[in-house]
């Protein structure tokens, strides 16, 4: 693959346009289609193609396996702590309504940090496995 | 020219189906692994365009990056690391065909069970209009399907967070044999 300058400068082109897409996805899931899921999935597709024609030795120095290890428990944690935070306001467990000023606001909010937390640990967990696939040679 | 949706919807929903019959066949019937592989990226992509149809884009979208695109690069990943070939069985194939016998049995007994297709005094749809009208003045969220995923059912989405987060737990404590190899 590392030979082939067609694939190489394709992937140089894709690469940013597939991570603004990601973030398109994330931040536009409340008008259109998409959401944490989808945007981390193609946040993912983004690093794992740039392990495909690079190796994955170059994609790990840009999301080393230490990071990967801590972000994918750290998306549960911000979905459930966004939980909690709902709890602490005197609403029901991922109850979003006092987590601002208005009921309306509070709920925006609460959609936005839980669909960054699922974002977080799909994210992490789709590279996570490539690697384990990825990082093994044939028995 | 014939673009009547009333017309034309079923129609493209029969030659999806279609497709998505003969792309099964042809998985079941084929030994090359690599094909099989391809074979179930486009049953995917096939899946995606049939919720297109049905108007379900978020899990179109879902269907497109998950199932044709993630898991095609892990299968592929799966193959390079056992073989390219199905193995093929010498053992009997009573056993395999009584157990999906029975399942599919099983299945169409459930299938009694389930409301008349399209039936109007179902929940799903007795409570369908209830929450797009809620929606918009409860959260401020236009998507309906964003509203109902994080607000109204926030409880089963941690629960679907927790199924990757586990999924990738697992994947990686069963590798994690490498690591101490590469040490060693």
């Amino acid at each position: 693959m590392r030979l082939d300058v067609v694939l190489r400068v394709t992937t140089k082109f894709i690469l940013a346009p597939l991570l603004l897409f990601a973030l398109y996805v994330q931040f536009h899931g409340d008008y259109g289609p998409g959401g944490g899921f989808q945007a981390g999935v193609i946040a993912a597709a983004a690093i794992i193609l740039y392990a495909l024609i690079n190796g994955v030795g170059a994609a790990q120095r840009i999301m080393p396996q230490a990071v990967l290890e801590t972000l994918i428990p750290a998306g549960v944690l911000v979905y459930a702590l966004v939980g909690v935070a709902g709890m602490l306001t005197g609403e029901n467990f991922l109850g979003y309504d006092h987590l601002a000023h208005d009921k309306v606001h509070g709920q925006e909010w609460g959609v936005f940090l839980v669909e960054a937390g699922v974002f977080i640990t799909v994210f992490s967990s789709m590279i996570g496995i490539f690697y384990a696939f990825a990082g093994r040679r044939r028995a | 020219m014939m673009s009547d949706p009333a017309i034309v919807e079923p129609i493209l929903t029969l030659v999806l189906l279609i497709l998505l019959a003969i792309v099964t066949f042809g998985i079941v019937r084929v030994r090359g692994l690599f094909a099989v592989v391809i074979l179930l990226g486009i049953y995917s992509f096939l899946m995606a365009t049939l919720f297109v149809v049905l108007d379900a884009v978020d899990v179109a979208m879902t269907e497109a990056s998950v199932g044709a695109g993630i898991s095609t690069v892990l299968f592929l990943g799966a193959l390079y690391l056992t073989d390219v070939k199905e193995a093929t069985g010498k053992a009997r194939h009573v056993a395999p065909l009584l157990v999906a016998a029975v399942t599919a049995g099983v299945l169409i007994w459930g299938l009694s069970d389930l409301p008349e297709f399209g039936s109007a005094d179902q929940p799903i749809h007795a409570k369908g209009p209830d929450y797009l009208a809620r929606s918009l003045p409860d959260t401020g969220i236009p998507n309906v399907v964003t509203s109902v995923l994080a607000s109204y059912r926030g409880f089963d989405t941690l629960g679907e967070t927790a199924v990757v987060f586990t999924a990738a737990i697992g994947v990686l404590a069963l590798f994690a044999r490498r690591r101490s190899e590469r040490k060693g």
